[in-house]
This record gives C-alpha cells, structure tokens and sequence, in this order.
C-alpha cells in the first residue's frame, strides 16, 4: 500500500463547500434518541459487574479484607485482590515511555493516596458487586498523609507538562525589575481540580483466548492498545478497543489509568465478560486531576507602563510515586512583550494520584494567575486593561524571540472591545451600579493556547458506485470529529458528504494519535487531507494515462475533484465521473493512505499559537458577596475554522470552565486525612444554567500557512485561558478587592461596610 | 447496595406499624436516602414506602384560616399553587431557592423537613461522625467546616440543617402533625429538630414509628403575606444550599412594625428561629437601624465552630437585607431567581 505525504504543491486540487460549514451534529440524533452506544452500554452475553473498592486512607497499607464475607454475599462470584488475581506481562511500576504513568492494578499492599482501588469485587449484579466491596471492610495501617503545598521538602522536577524544561529565561530579570518604576509581586493559589467528565470511565472487556474486545472511551486508541498489549503480554492484532463516543475525557482519558486495565484483570479472572464503571466519587484519584498551584508573579515596568520584567514561579504538587507538572509558568512565555522573562517550577509529594492533564494543562492555570497580575499592573500604571496589553502586544515570541505563523490577537481585542462596549469602562474600580445597587465590574484576559500536531495516519477508498471511504481511529469526545472530520474527508475527496463513509473510533482503523493538546483536528484533518490527495491522484492516474479518458493527457495539468468528478484543471469543459474512471480501468475501488505529523522545519521557525481575549461582567453584591458573572464576550483566533457550530461549542464550554475556574471548582481535600471531601457533583461546584446568562463568541479571521497544510489551530482548551483571569479582574473591577486564591469565595468579599 | 426489605403499606396504620421496627425508615421520593444507601451513610433493613398513602398530597385551606399540607405534597407542587404562594410568598420562595427543578419535582414536604445534613464528614463513612455513629466523634471539629454552625452547636457535632422551606416555616410557628404507634400528635416545627448537645444521633422528636402526615400554618401566617421575603446566599447562583439564609415577614401597621418574624437557615442544626430580634422590632418603624439592631439580636450567641466566623457576619447583613426588601413590600410575581442576590437583575430566566 503505498503511503503519500503531504507535499505542499499538490498536481490535483480538491474541491469542496464542506469546510466551513456550521453542520449539526452528525450523531447528534443518535445521542438525543439515547442511542449512541457509550461503552458501559454494551452488554456482552454472560456479562458480569465488577466494583473496584477503594482505599480510605490516603497512606500506608491495608492489613486485612474480609473476602470471605464478601464471597458469601448472594451473586457475588470472586474477589480480586494482589493475593488473588492474574499476573500481568510487565510491572505495571515501570515506565516503558514517557506517556506511560504508574497505575494501582492490585499489585501491592501499599496505598498511595485515597481512593485508590484494593480489590475489585465481581458478581452478577451490579447492587451484589458494590455489597461486596462493603462487605471488605478493608482494615489498614495508616500514616501520616502529605496533604497541600507545604506537604514536604520541595525541589526542582526535571521537566514539567510534557517535557518542557523546568526553567527558562530570556534578558535578566533582576535587572528589568530594579529599573522598574513600578513592580508588582503578588501570589496567587489555585486549587486541585477534577476533569469530572460526564461520563465516568467505564470499559466492558470480553477475553476470547488471548484476544481480548474492549469497550472502553479512550482519547487515545493507539495508546490503550499498546498499553494493554504490554500489560498482557499480547499482539497488538490480538486487541480490539471501541470507543465511538467519549461522554467528556478532559485530558483525563487519554492515556490507560488503573481502573480500566482492573476491568480486563477482572474479565481474564472469571472467564467471562466483565464491566467496570467508576462511580463518581472514585473517579476522585486513579484517572488523573489537575494539581494545585502557588504561583508568585514579580512584574516590573517603566513609566510609560511598558514591561521591564516578568517573573513567573510556580509551586506545585506530584504524587509520591510519579511525576506529572503542572507546567503553570509557562503561561508567561508567549503573550507580553517583556525584555526580561524568567519561569520556573518547583513542587513538593503528596498523597494524591498522580496529576494529569486536564483541559489546556498549565496554560489555564498560569493564565488565571498571569492575567490577574497584569492587570494589577495595568491598575498599578493607572492605565486602561486593554491599552496596557497592547501596549505590550508581543510582535515575536517573547521567550524565543521566533515570529509568530500568524497571530491575530489585535483583532481579538479589537473586535472583542466593540462587542462587548468595553470602552466605557472607568479606570478604577467600584464605580458602576446597576439599578438595584449591586456592583458592576467588567474585566478582561488574553488567551492563549499552542498549536501543536502530533502523527496521525488515514486510509481513503474511493469505490466504483461513486461513494468513498475515509478511515481514521478518531475519538470524537462530545466535540465533534464525527462532523468536522467528515467534512474534511468529504471535501479532500471531492464528494458530497452524504457519499463519504466516514468511519472513526476503533482501534482497527489507521492510528489517530491522541485526541488531546487541542491538536485533533490539526492532526487528524492533515492525515485525511493527505490520504484524499494520494487517492485522488491514484484516481487522476487511471484517467489521465488512458487515452479513452477526456482527461488524457492531464496529467501535468493536473485535475481537480469536485462533486464526484475528475475536471482538467486546464479546460474544465472536460471531466468524468469517478465510478466512469473506476469502470472503464476495471477496479471496483482505489484506495490510498496518508499521514498528518508536524512539520520540523516550520516549527524550527515560527511560533506557533491560538489567541483571543475575553470580556467579561460581573455582579456583585456589595453587602453579601455573591457574584454572577452577566455575559462574556471572547474573540477568538485559531486558524482555519472547519465547523463553526462545533468551534463556538468549544469555546462556549472553555469559557465556562474559566468563569467555573474563577469562581466555583475545588477539590476540598481534609488537611488530615488526604481525603477528598466534595468527590460528587452536587458539592463539588462548577456553573448551572443560571450562572450562564449570556455568552458571546466572536471567530476572528486568520489564515496561517505553517501550522499545517490545513491551517487549523485548535479550539478545545484555549477558552479557558483569558476568561478565568476576565472573571476575576472583573470582581475586582466591581468591588476594588484583589483576590489571588481561587476560587474566589463569598467570604474574600465580604468588605467591611 | 445492602439488601432491605421493601414495604408498600396501604395505610397509615400499616406504615407506622411498618415503620416501628428497628432498622425501618420510611421511603418519601428518596432523593436524600437513596442517595445516603448508595453511600453506606443510611443502611436500613427495611424501606417503608409511603409515597402510595392515599389522602397525603393535598393543600388543604381549613375555615380558621390555616394551611393544612399535606406531607407527601411535592415541593414543586406547593410552591406553584397559586394560592398558597399569594398567601405565603415567602415559603414559596424559600421552596423554589432549593435544589433545583428535577428534585423539587420529586421531593416531598416531609421528606424536606427530615432531610438529613449535608456535612461532608456525615457523607464519607471512614471519617468519625457522632450523628452516623454516636460517640465516634466528630471530624469536622477540626476539618474543613466553613460551611457549619455558628449557633446552637456543641462540641460533639457543628453540623448544621440545610432545608431552605423549614425557615419561613419556623418563622411562622408551622405545626407538624404526627401519626405514631399511640396516635395522633401535634409538635410545633420549632421542636422537631433537636440541637446536638451530647446526642446529635439523636435529630429529631420523632419516635420509631412516627410518620409526619401533614404540616400546618396558623392562621396569623397569613397576616404577613405583603411583607414576606426569603433570602439565599450560595455559591452559585441555583443550585446550592445556602451558605446562610434568612426568612423575614412584618406586619406593618400604620408605618410601624405589629409584629416581626425572623428565621436563620443554614447556621445551626435546626432552622432557626430569632425571636430576640422579633422582639426589638415589635412597634418600632421599619428602618436600617432598626433592622441592624435586629440583626445584632439574632446573632448574639453566634459563636464560629471553625474556619466560618465569617458566616457571622453574613447572616448579620443578610437579616438587614431581608428584612430591607421584606418592608419594601412582597413582589406580585416570586422573582425568576427566587431568594437570590441576583433576583432584581435583568436576564434572570433561570433559576
Ligand atoms: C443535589 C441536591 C441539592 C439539594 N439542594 C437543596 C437546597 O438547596 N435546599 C433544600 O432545602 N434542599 C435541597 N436538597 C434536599 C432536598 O430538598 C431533599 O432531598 C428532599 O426535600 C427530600 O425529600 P424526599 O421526599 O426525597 O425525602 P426522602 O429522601 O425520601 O426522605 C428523607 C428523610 O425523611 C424521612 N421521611 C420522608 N418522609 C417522611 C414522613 N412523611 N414522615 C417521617 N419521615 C419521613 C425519610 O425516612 C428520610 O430519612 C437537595 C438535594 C439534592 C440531592
Ligand atoms: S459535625 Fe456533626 S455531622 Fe458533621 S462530622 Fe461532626 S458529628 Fe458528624
């Protein structure tokens, strides 16, 4: 099969109106009539329940479990436990790359943190499962847990996020700041936070020999299956994971975490199918969160209010066994023209799972902190928000010095500014009321977000009733590959979409890489591009080398593939269909391959970014200190827009999580105990309805050549970024109170009258 | 899930017998106690389902004046009935401030008034807990508790009662009336719930057995409908339990206050009932320092059970508050966002 790489001047234009288009939900029907099958809705026959029991303690051992008890509960079948279970091919300790994080299947004794799964109890009912995991009454030796940032010692990490150095500067800090008229140096803290996706993870796991289908929702199908191919010591070819929907991942399915893999010991132990879904509150340890931070920005500027120095150092927490970063200060190294940037990290252990990715990972953490710390510089120079950030608009990358590939920032702010009528906003704060006397504050942030790829493959079809095929391992997680995707696929096969059979989300198909870092789209519409671009010149061979075709003779003309037809590029009266081409040559279907990776070369060069800015009012009640944030404007730009429905979508619930990130998510851990004490999603807060009045998302305009033959730029997680810090530089707006501890409580605005 | 028996009686008399056996709880819409047997919190042997009595789920106005609702009434359904909301604007108010749509749909009126507290050490079985389990202590002592008691609290449980619809209730003497193994009895709402002292197992003056069938409202409840408010501080705008809450009334008589009723949620084990601060409003005029004096009143026992001093302080500013827009007069329609900060706010379309 030969492979086809994007070259950047193709002979053969494809020819579409699919991009672009604000298309519905393809699945969305499906998902309204309930059925869109989510993995824990597979129901294999002879299926059994498994109930993972999980520890209370957030440190030390567990000395005893009642098996007995939990065996002689009606329906119960078996107990697995680390005396009790089958043995896996590798341990699950070592790291075989560096997305592999240590995981709890039952191999020690030892807990780590609270909620980490002990046994798993398998019965035929799901209500005998979760008795008999009661009935374990777990008995334990417990010590001292390390809670919080002061848990311990700190140090250095080697690395944060994925491989970023710990540290990094450009200019001398020290210096920028002892020249600065005016210098800032304030701390601001966030709170550990859960990805709390919809849907909980859940796998249903059938072995057959040592083959093995899972239903599992992944983000990353090519990941899982190697993972588990180690894990059991079995081919790859041996594996079969679906994943058609995802109900949310958040960062938090995509690499293998515990659970899942306990599922498939489970399903191995008993001979049987197996189903394992977390409940909510379990969900609150083994599959991953976002650490806490203490971040201390020290920012300098002279007296025209231009930066002289921005220094961002950023606390943060890693589990006792493994190391994840929440790379905080990294925020700083892309937005402010600042002579002189320094960030760095350090972090302390504690008791918790491991941290992980969750939605845009440092970027809206650092945002929240670097856009309060702006603006508080902003106030500081007695200058206007948005003036003060234009004022400082970065022209190349600050901490690199590199050219953006585009950047369409100013048009953010601009447009942005006009919708949301930012203009008249007074300078200082605590000056606007509405009619019923509650303050009024209006706030602003920049986002930020990169524009990253990663190596996907696709495989096209085109076949000789004029229909096509597009095939490509993508995860659809709520977003909307099933849409976007498709409409790529359909316009780089020059066919309607209804024609294009758009297959995604099993681990059969061409490797997706991993639906995450905003870089699905990017990654999988540049491998679907380019396996249109090689099918469609598999096709233009047939026609333009055979001199009873219309094209004969095309071929350095090259064609064009619009509506199911080869067109001369050089005289468009002349064209065929694809299943006349097909026919007349006597193959039922030509297929191709093709690959989307990054390209080197481009990156070497150039910056790469998503930007926007967001615009957001609060009110606030001045004697008792509740706020409701009362519309957000956010412009935004981000490349090529495919689906403009499923982009504002995206930026719609990335705001939200902002406005949520200012003022209500938290995990509330008991400073003894390590445990977390709001795992459920009636305490633990994040926006209803109410909280949402009005939102407003402006997709700005911008072409970018380099980030990929496509130009898209990701959407997922950059509405985070620039709306936490809007919400909270508008409390302060509306009130002249500066809290620096998120999220931000009644309590920190109860003033004194 | 622990296996229980489940019993469907057909009367009262069969409930109560039901109900009187050691380990049998009753079972109203069940969104508290299931979701308590989930969490091993509750783990009865036996539910006893009265959701199928007959004569439970009307809103009955008697001749005297009074208001007999029925225990199995929805709190949706109360809320929205037109003439009890126009005579107790500020129930209905409180009712529509709770939970949200769904669960007020569901829950009942005597499934409110017994819902248990939401103290996260109660919730999670490995912490010590005196309510879960008598003389285990008590973790929130010093845990994370902002949201706890700052009045009535003893050293063996701070927790506090989160029912937004049992504050105007207590601050208009509602009654409950009560069928046990030796009949019929009436209890004043303010005596159902029990502070903790050294017995905070022990939440209420229900005795095995005894099922609530109905509340009443005096007539005089009624006498307070054109100056009646709930007011709701949370930390989001629906869907929350109240950080601390107040429910304010007034008869206004001549420009001057006849009588005041006054009632804290949120702050201590019980909705409560600041009669202190009733009594220095009694025939004064209707102003800012007369209501900072009563707000003083109403919190003079306050006292933090931990991080929460703060919670003193706002329930001193949201009695001012309440009773502010309780003088200014009920609105003709509960506002979109009821009991909010927010309720006067344009694009108030959800609640
Ligand atoms: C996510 C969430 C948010 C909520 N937010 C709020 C809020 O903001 N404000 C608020 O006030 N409430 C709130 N609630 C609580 C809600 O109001 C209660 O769960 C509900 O009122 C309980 O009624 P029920 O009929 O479901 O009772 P059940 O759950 O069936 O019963 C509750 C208790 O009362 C007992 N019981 C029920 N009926 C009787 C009876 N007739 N006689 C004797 N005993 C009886 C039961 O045995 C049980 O112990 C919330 C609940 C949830 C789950
Ligand atoms: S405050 Fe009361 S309910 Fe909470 S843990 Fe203590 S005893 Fe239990």
């Amino acid at each position: 099969m030969p492979e086809l790489n994007l070259t950047s001047a193709p002979a053969h234009l494809r020819h579409g109106s699919n991009i672009g288009q604000p298309l519905t939900r393809r699945d969305g029907i499906l998902k309204v009539k309930g059925q869109a099958t989510y993995a824990a809705d597979n129901h294999p026959p002879g299926m059994l329940f498994a109930v993972m029991a999980v520890a209370s303690i957030s440190r030390g051992r567990v000395t005893a479990l009642d098996v007995a008890a939990a065996k002689r509960h009606p329906g119960v079948v078996d107990v697995m436990t680390p005396d009790h279970k089958p043995q896996l091919a590798i341990d699950p300790e070592i790291k075989t790359n560096p997305f592999v994080f240590r995981m709890e299947v039952l191999q020690s004794n030892e807990v780590r943190y609270a909620n980490q799964p002990i046994a798993v109890v398998i019965a035929e009912t799901l209500e005998a499962a979760t008795e008999g995991a009661v009935l374990l009454a777990p008995r334990y030796e417990t010590l001292p847990a390390l809670v919080g940032l002061d848990a311990g010692e700190s140090f250095v990490p080697p690395v944060v996020g994925v491989g970023n150095p710990t540290e990094n500067h450009r200019g001398d800090v020290e210096a920028g700041l002892a020249s600065a008229d005016k210098q800032i140096d304030a701390t601001y803290e966030t709170p550990p936070q859960y990805h709390n996706a919809m849907e909980p993870h859940a796998i249903v796991a059938a072995w057959d020999g040592d083959s093995v289908q899972i239903d599992m929702p992944t983000q990353g199908l090519m990941l899982s299956l190697a993972r588990v191919a180690e894990l059991f010591g079995i081919a790859h070819d041996k594996i079969h994971i679906r994943s058609p929907f995802l109900g949310g991942g958040f960062g938090s399915k995509g690499l293998m975490a515990g659970p899942p893999v306990l599922g498939l010991m489970a399903a191995k132990l008993v001979g049987k199918p197996v189903k394992l879904v977390l409940r909510r509150e379990q969900m609150y340890g083994p599959v991953g969160h976002r650490a806490p931070t203490r971040q201390r920005l020290r920012i300098g500027a002279d007296g025209e209010g231009r930066l002289t120095a921005l220094n961002h150092h950023a606390r943060t927490v890693s589990s006792t066994f493994d190391d994840f970063y929440e790379p905080a200060a990294d925020a700083s190294h892309t937005l402010y023209a600042a002579p002189a940037i320094r960030t760095s990290h350090d972090a302390v252990r504690v008791n918790t799972g491991t941290p992980l990715f969750m939605r845009a990972p440092g970027e809206a953490t650092g945002s929240i902190a670097l856009e309060s710390a702006i603006d508080e510089m902003a106030w500081a120079c007695g200058i206007d928000p948005l003036a003060f950030r234009l004022q400082n608009y970065a022209e190349v990358e600050p901490i690199t010095g590199k050219p953006f590939s585009s950047k369409a920032l100013r048009a953010c702010y601009e447009q942005g500014a006009a919708r949301f009528g930012w203009a008249k906003r007074p300078l200082q704060p605590r000056q606007m009321r509405d009619d019923a006397g509650l303050l009024v504050g209006w706030g602003m942030g920049t986002a930020t977000f990169p524009a990253l790829m990663f190596q996907a493959e696709a495989r096209a079809v085109l076949r000789g009733d004029g229909s096509g095929a597009m095939e490509i391992g993508a995860h659809d997680m709520g977003q909307g590959a099933w849409t976007a995707l498709a409409q790529i696929a359909a316009d780089e096969l020059g066919l309607d979409i209804d024609r294009v059979e758009f297959k995604a989300g099993t681990s059969d198909l061409p490797d997706a890489g991993i639906a995450g870092g905003s870089a699905h789209t990017a990654t999988a519409g540049a491998a679907i591009h380019s396996a249109g671009a090689a099918v469609i010149a598999k096709l233009a061979d047939l026609a333009t080398g055979d001199e009873r075709s219309p094209l004969f003779g095309a071929g350095n003309a090259g064609v064009i593939a619009r509506d199911g037809r080869l067109i001369r590029r050089d005289d468009q009266s002349r064209s065929e269909s694809y299943p006349e081409i097909l026919a007349r040559a006597g193959v039922a279907e030509v297929e191709a391959r093709g690959t989307g990776a990054p390209n080197p070369a481009a990156m070497e060069e150039y910056a790469m970014h998503a930007h926007g800015a967001v615009f957001a009012e609060v009110k606030v009640d001045p004697e008792l200190g509740q706020v409701r944030v009362m519309r957000m404007v956010g412009a935004f730009a981000a490349g090529r827009i495919v689906n403009p429905r499923m982009v504002q979508s995206q930026l719609f619930g990335g705001m939200i999580w902002g406005m949520s990130f200012a003022l209500h998510e938290e995990a509330i851990t008991d400073r003894r105990s390590g445990r977390i004490m709001n795992a459920n999603l009636g305490e633990y807060h994040i926006p209803v309805n109410a909280d949402v009045p009005s939102l407003d998302v402006i997709t700005v305009e911008e072409h970018d050549p380099h980030v990929n033959a496509l130009g898209i730029k990701g959407v997922g997680e950059i509405g985070i970024t620039g709306s936490a810090g809007a919400v909270a530089n508008a409390v302060w707006h509306a009130t002249g109170v500066r809290v620096r501890r998120f999220p931000i409580r009644i309590e920190d605005l109860l003033t004194p009258l | 899930m622990k296996q229980f028996d489940y019993v469907k009686p057909g009367t009262v008399a069969e409930a109560v017998a039901a109900a009187a056996q050691p380990g049998a709880v009753y079972l109203a819409a069940g969104t508290n106690l299931l979701d308590l047997m989930k969490g091993g919190v509750s783990r009865p042997d036996r539910l006893v389902d009265v959701t199928h009595l007959g004569g439970l789920d009307q809103i009955e106005h008697l001749a005297d004046g009074s208001v007999r609702i029925g225990a199995l009434v929805s709190n949706a359904d109360l809320a929205h009935d037109a003439d009890f909301a126009k005579a107790y604007p500020a129930v209905a108010e409180a009712l529509l401030s709770g939970a949200s749509a769904q669960l007020r749909n569901a829950a009942t009126v005597g499934g409110n008034l017994l819902q248990r507290t939401r103290c996260a050490y109660f919730y999670d079985t490995a912490s010590r807990c005196n309510k879960r389990e008598a003389g285990s202590g008590c973790d929130a002592r010093e845990g994370e508790n902002r949201s706890h008691a700052v009045l009535g609290w003893s050293e063996n449980c701070i927790a506090t009662h989160p029912s937004d619809f049992c504050v105007p209730l207590v601050a208009f003497d509602a009654v409950v009336e009560i069928e046990g193994r030796n009949g019929r009895r009436e209890i004043a709402l303010d005596e159902l719930h029990r502070l903790p002292g050294a017995a905070p197992e022990r939440e209420s003056a229900l005795e095995p057995g005894d099922l609530i069938v109905a509340v009443r409202l005096p007539p005089a409840a009624r006498g307070f409908a054109a100056h009646a408010r709930y007011l709701k501080v949370r930390e989001r705008t629906s869907y929350a339990f109240a950080v601390v809450s107040a429910a304010a009334a007034l008869r206004i008589e001549n420009g001057r206050i006849g009588e005041a009723r006054l009632a804290l949620g949120g702050v201590a084990a019980k909705p409560w009932r600041a009669r202190a601060a009733e009594d220095v409003l009694r025939n004064v005029a209707p102003t800012a320092d007369a209501f900072q004096e009563a707000a003083w009143r109403a919190l003079t026992d306050a006292k933090p059970s931990g991080d929460n001093a703060f919670k003193i302080e706002l329930a001193r500013r949201i009695v001012v508050r309440a009773l502010t827009l309780a003088a200014a007069g009920t609105p003709a329609r509960i506002p979109a966002l009821p009991a909010s900060s927010f309720a006067s706010t344009s694009g108030a379309i959800h609640a």
